[in-house]
């Protein structure tokens, strides 16, 4: 049996990190868990590119570089995240997602 | 950085997809959102981990330093400010709806891992770059000069919309001029309580 690591092995790993971040964005009630499931969702990216960028690219690797500016969006889109909850926290007092329906209808 | 055994890198490269896998289904599930929090931060150093058996030594000490010391505090912030121990109100075929979803969460990996194992991947051949901090920023200032300078401006909008969004503010009187001031309203609790009444809510059964 060959014991080497190769691409498919990570893009697997990374497959199956973004199906649980996806399930909890959809799953969860809670707002603070739907972020944290994006910030796993946007890992399992980070994981796919820098496994292409290894694999593919290794004298270039460009995939490190993309996978810095997601970092750079993702720290972001937590700090705007949080402070949009903070805001609905305080206009409705839940942090429920079942109770956010001003926009439905 | 030398670099380890096939045998040692294959060993560690499951341990660590099984503590991630496993920290990753404890945010989503772990009733307590602090505990979620904290397994948060493991899945990010266990995921560092990964990164490094990908030669990516410099995006590893980037995402301990910004992920777990950063976003994951201000989570930890978050859930300390807006954590009020409400009893959640029952919401009809909340099982079914899960269900459906794990179903759905499951066939996508199902499609996505066949769709990786039978793809012919293009593999390079060449040597990895030794220096990768060297190379990244050699990029960063030639090829990637301006999505860099761009990152830089994307930081500053999230950082004062994060302040704008935050702040606390009461409802404004009109200005000097008559038009309405540029703030976010926020209405104190009393003037609230009627009108969170009259809001729809999804259960009927539920006031």
């Amino acid at each position: 049996m060959n014991f080497a690591l190769n691409l498919n092995y990570f893009l697997v790993l990374a497959a199956a990190l973004f199906c649980v971040g996806i399930y909890g964005l959809i799953s969860s009630r809670n707002v603070v868990r739907v972020l944290m499931s994006i910030e796993l969702m946007l890992n399992a990216v980070n994981v796919n590119l820098l496994a292409f960028s290894n694999y593919i690219d290794p004298q270039n690797i460009r995939g490190q570089l993309f996978t810095i500016f997601v970092i750079t969006v993702a720290a972001a889109e937590a700090a705007v995240g949080l402070a949009i909850i903070l805001a609905i926290y305080r206009n409705r007092q839940t942090i429920d997602m079942e109770r956010f329906n001003l926009l439905k209808w | 950085m030398p670099s380890l055994g096939t045998g040692v890198q294959f060993v560690s490269f499951f341990i660590l997809s099984a503590l991630i896998i496993g920290a990753s289904l404890g945010v989503v599930l772990a009733p307590n959102m602090l505990y979620a929090a904290f397994l948060l931060g493991f899945t990010f150093i266990c995921l560092s981990g990964i990164y490094l058996l990908l030669n990516a030594d410099f995006v590893a000490a980037a995402q301990i330093l910004i992920y777990v010391g950063a976003v994951n505090v201000l989570i930890l912030f978050a859930i300390m400010l807006v954590n009020r121990q409400a009893p959640e109100t029952p919401v009809p075929l909340k099982k079914i709806r899960d269900g459906i979803g794990g179903i759905v969460c499951f066939g996508l990996f199902s499609l996505i891992a066949t769709t990786v194992v039978r793809t012919p991947w293009p593999y390079s051949t060449e040597a990895p770059v030794t220096n990768t901090t060297l190379k990244i920023g050699e990029q960063f200032f030639t090829n990637y000069l301006l999505p860099f300078e761009v990152s830089s401006v994307l930081l500053l909008m999230a950082l004062v919309g994060a302040i704008m969004l935050a702040r606390r503010e009461f409802v404004p009187d009109q200005t000097v001029t008559g038009d309405e001031p540029l703030v976010l309203p926020e209405r104190s609790r009393e003037d609230l309580e009627p009108a969170l009444k009259k809001l729809p809510v999804s259960t009927a059964s539920e006031e």
